[in-house]
């Protein structure tokens, strides 16, 4: 059986609440139980509860598999990119540090590479990958085109990836706001790499109690990050 | 009698100033009982092992009461499959419900009863059940005979299924003829229960959740959606995705208010006054519906009055948040034409709780958009059964069906449900914190808690495990050592969620199902029975020979009906068919009294919909049919920030704990998911104090201090500090947060105290001995 062709990937970052129901969710798939394939990260902490969940994009024509020198990484005919083939794998990491997404890992106890298949067992059952059916923000969503359509007017699904000089296609979609779309139906990775998670600046009465804690603030209502 | 000798001798021994005696140190309590982190092992990791069967279910966790499925095999639950079909949720879950399975057949799980031994090495030896039986029920005996029945207290939880709750609440009127009975609920739900009342007549969210989705505008008055009810999420954006803006009011920017369309940054304790800032400029901008007003509501002018004096500048002097954000949330709330309010805890763990969810209704019922599709008002109930564990009968002041125990009538229908005399019913009782202080005064002598951890989630705790040793006798139920029933004489080991069946009202008021996947292991049992062995060791056991839940459930529904909450045509079989039941859901028609066969009532406050208390005259649950306007009054929080305390102290969750951890602080995934208590503070507050992210800091308030890791983000108000509370012992805030406490609906203020913080010199001694879930 293979995952039918009309049923799709679809991340929304600007859903994703950071909750980890999809890493939880992916180390209790049957192929890989205990390990989890999905990385979720805060951009930066620091200034943003922003998070990113990254599963894999799928590429039409993924880099993982062209530098692989062992041949280890197939793409089945249904376009998804499966872990690495245990005979095959020889560890070699080439693909973790190829790959322009970052999503292959390398197991060294297993000597062996894997990374998300798109819940292949369950997808190619008729089920939706286990992430997108938890996902409580459906940041992550699996679904038709149609679905998604109707369920998101403000955006639409991107699958074109800038990084540099390497344009890639992906069976993964990724939503972009409908205006941004407009000017630029791809994402250029390499350039948003320098953009830093967007602050609120909110006119903001701080410790009104404490001459001293106002003190640095002179006028009483400070322009403060929060 | 012996475990009172050595009560007394250790903590005669006890220096004042140190937590109260445990039989053993603590931390040698730890070591066996832990907590200790479950992993995935054995079977719970192959891929090869197919479960016997899957049940369908529900998480144990929140009020969202998401549907799902439990994998088991050989009595164990070996994993867990999303249950799609399930109408609220449709699949989704948060990190709790994924890892929730992992509580079962874990190593800190009680399987047999344990008698308090100071002389045993971890502090307790196991008993016989019987025995441990025999036990509660000879102290128990002893001492209502010494110092009368009040002399006896129980604590429940909204965790439990409804049908406990209802059989501890008939416990301790019937059995036990004591009025001092209440439950955790009271940290919980009882703002908004209380301004429910006074502004509806009846205490339930008003609408489904999929009323948001369509709606104009949602507000969120001090609720971190994202981490406290995942699944409320979805709505949230998918309201957004059809039109609506999100206004959002709270003093950190959760992951909800990072894209919301208003962010609010109100500072703690300032609630009341906002909505009183807002509703004075839709008087003033005359965006009200007035006929609304005029037929369906009493009170405005009182209210309209008290407003006058919150001007836009007087209401950014007060709450901090900006005038020109005050006057767009007035705007695009007085404009809308559909409309959903929501608030959850961050409002109502005030002194002034009850003041600041009646200035939510204001705004609500100012607008007029209430029962009708697309517009309504909730509160996001934060335990499982939140709803249904407040509404038949283990309230201090409540009977089953939501009935008032100081109402004749009320009393005269349950008494004759129970097969008593209206005499013998005893009264209200205290509030949760209340009855820690008639421990406190000696008026209480013995306790039994199930479903409840209330060293670890009562403010000032340290006054909380004082009393505990005051006690002559304390028994506590539960399937783990939780952190206050290591103060237990005797522990009764009893049922995990998925071990027993039964009914729960989720967030929407719909009422679902419970099911069964394993067995109890060992000497454990399901909680009912544990209870009726009680009685039945007091000879009292009348009323107590319930067979099972659904016996249970048919009673209480027939002690609910007549009552706001009436579940009387609700039954096991509807709710399965339905995937829920909403209540009110009636065997007999109450405009007609014909047995109908109902289907709930998803939306309440429909116009020209009956309701048994107006009797027609109009939709809400007043004898005149209208809703009611409170002048919902700011009153600024007790132990405010001011020149020794100058910050504010704030608590709450994390989206991979809950409650005091009694459970999740056992499961391996979610401990490191987000391990160990930190202090959160902003940047600029961090610089002048000289802090550094990941540094040692400590908060110390009035109550005392604690040291923990600084988190320095820009995420929080510059004048707050935020601490998460799911930790016990030296890592607990609940040990510095302040006992004041709201004067209707008595529940503590943890969302506000004056505070201060430094820098820790080093690290705290606990730091090199715990494990971070300890």
């Amino acid at each position: 059986m293979a995952k039918p062709d009309h049923l799709h990937f679809f991340i929304d970052p600007n859903r994703c609440i950071g909750c980890q129901a999809c890493v939880q969710a992916c180390t209790e798939c049957d192929t890989h139980r205990g390990e989890s394939m999905i990385h979720l990260e805060y951009v930066e902490r620091a200034r943003s509860v922003q998070t990113v969940p990254v599963v894999c994009m799928h590429c039409e024509q993924p880099t993982c598999a062209e530098v692989c020198p062992a041949d280890a990484i197939k793409r089945t005919g249904d376009g998804v990119v499966q872990s690495a083939r245990k005979p095959r794998c020889i560890a070699c990491g080439n693909c973790v540090v190829a790959c322009p997404f970052g999503v292959p890992e390398l197991y060294n106890d297993r000597q062996i590479m894997m990374k998300c298949d798109m819940c292949y067992d369950r997808t190619t059952a008729g089920r939706k990958p286990m992430c997108a059916t938890v996902c409580p923000s459906q940041a992550l969503f699996f679904g038709t085109r149609e679905q998604i359509e109707q369920l998101r007017p403000l955006s639409v699904p991107v699958n074109r990836f800038q990084f540099g000089h390497q344009v890639i296609s992906t069976r993964v979609f990724t939503m972009m706001p409908r205006e941004v779309a407009r000017r630029q139906p791809w994402l250029d990775v390499t350039a948003a790499m320098d953009e830093r998670p967007p602050e609120r600046a909110v006119m903001l009465r701080v410790l009104p109690s404490t001459p001293e804690a106002t003190a640095d603030v002179g006028d009483p209502y400070a322009e403060v990050l929060i | 009698m012996a475990t009172q000798v050595s009560r007394r001798t250790a903590a005669a021994a006890a220096d004042d100033r140190t937590m109260a005696t445990l039989p053993a140190d603590d931390r040698a309590i730890t070591a066996r009982f832990g907590p200790h982190r479950s992993v995935m092992t054995g079977v719970r990791l192959s891929t090869s092992v197919e479960p016997e069967r899957l049940v369908k279910t529900h998480c144990c966790f929140c009020g969202q009461q998401c549907g799902l499925q439990l994998k088991v095999r050989d009595n164990q639950v070996i994993g867990f499959e999303p249950w799609e079909e399930f109408p609220f949720n449709r699949g989704m879950l948060c990190p709790k419900g994924v890892k929730r399975y992992l509580q079962g057949a874990h190593p800190d799980r009680l399987t047999t009863a344990l008698r308090r031994d100071p002389a045993a090495p971890h502090g307790f030896s196991p008993m016989k059940y019987e025995e441990a039986i025999a036990t509660v029920a000879g102290e128990i005996d002893r001492i209502q005979r010494t110092y009368g029945p009040p002399a006896v207290a129980l604590l429940g939880g909204a965790s439990l299924t409804t049908e406990k709750t209802y059989l501890l609440g008939k416990f301790a009127r019937v059995c036990l003829r004591t009025p001092h009975i209440d439950y955790n609920g009271r940290l919980c739900m009882v703002s908004a229960g209380a301004a429910n009342k006074k502004a509806f007549g009846i205490d339930r969210t008003t609408n489904p959740w999929s009323d948001m989705v369509g709606t104009d505008v949602i507000w969120v008055a001090g609720s971190n959606v994202a981490e406290c009810s995942p699944i409320t999420t979805n709505y949230l954006w998918q309201a957004r995705e059809q039109g609506a803006r999100i206004i959002i009011q709270d003093p950190r920017i959760t992951p909800a208010a990072r894209t919301c369309d208003l962010y609010l940054p109100i500072r703690p304790g300032r609630d009341a006054a906002l909505f009183a800032g807002v509703l004075q400029l839709m008087i003033e901008h005359d965006w009200l519906d007035h006929a609304f007003i005029e037929q369906s509501t009493v009170g405005f002018d009182q209210l309209a009055s008290y407003c006058r004096q919150w001007t836009p500048a007087r209401t950014a002097e007060v709450t901090g948040v900006p005038e020109r954000s005050i006057r767009q949330a007035a705007e695009w709330w007085g404009t809308a034409k559909a409309s959903f309010l929501f608030h959850a805890r961050g409002i109502e763990h005030h002194s002034n709780g009850v003041q600041n969810a009646l200035g939510t209704i204001n705004l609500v019922l100012a607008s007029g958009r209430i029962g009708k599709p697309k517009c309504g008002y909730g509160t996001i109930v934060g335990q499982a059964n939140g709803q249904g564990g407040r509404e038949h009968g283990q309230k201090a002041d409540q009977l089953p069906g939501w009935r008032d125990i100081t109402n004749p009538d009320h009393r005269r229908y349950i008494a004759g449900v129970w097969g008593i005399d209206e005499k013998d019913l005893p009264g209200p009782g205290v509030d949760a914190y209340e009855l820690f202080r008639k421990i406190d005064a000696g008026e209480i002598k013995a306790l039994l808690t199930i479903c409840f951890n209330p060293k670890v989630s009562l403010p000032d705790s340290t006054f909380v495990a004082r009393c505990l040793e005051k006690l002559e006798f304390y028994t506590a139920i539960d399937f783990f050592l939780n952190d206050t029933a290591r103060h237990a004489d005797v522990v009764l080991p009893g049922s995990l969620h998925e071990e027993d069946e039964g009914t729960v009202t989720q967030v929407e008021c719909r009422v679902i199902k419970i099911n069964k996947a394993v067995d109890c292991p060992g000497d454990a049992r399901q909680d009912w029975r544990i209870i009726q062995d009680i009685a039945r060791a007091l000879g009292r056991e009348r009323g107590f020979t319930f067979a099972s839940p659904r016996e249970i459930f048919d009673e209480l529904r027939a002690a609910s009906k007549g009552g706001v909450a009436d579940y009387s045509g609700i039954t096991y079989e509807k709710i399965e068919r339905r995937m829920g039941v909403f209540w009110p859901c009636y065997s007999e028609d109450p405009e007609t009294g014909r047995p109908i066969d109902h289907p709930g009532t998803p939306r309440l406050f429909e116009r020209g919909s009956y309701n048994p208390v107006a009797r027609g005259t109009g939709p809400f649950y007043f004898p005149d049919g209208k809703a009611r306007f409170n002048v919902a009054e700011y009153r600024p929080p007790v132990d405010d920030a001011d020149g020794e305390y100058p910050l504010y102290l704030t608590t709450g969750r994390v989206v991979s704990q809950f409650l005091s951890g009694t459970q999740t602080r056992r499961i391996g995934p979610l401990v490191e998911q987000y391990p160990e208590p930190r202090i959160e503070m902003h940047p600029r507050l961090a610089a002048r104090l000289g802090i550094a992210d990941d540094d040692w800091a400590v908060v110390e308030t009035r109550r005392g201090a604690i040291t923990l890791r600084a988190m320095v983000v820009t995420t929080i108000r510059p004048d707050t500090v935020f601490v998460p509370y799911h930790w016990p012992g030296e890592k607990s805030v609940n040990r510095v947060t302040v006992a004041a406490q709201d004067p209707i609906s008595k529940i503590p203020q943890y969302k506000v105290c004056g505070c201060r913080v430094r820098k820790a010199g080093g690290p705290p001694a606990y730091a090199a001995i715990l494990e971070p879930q300890q």
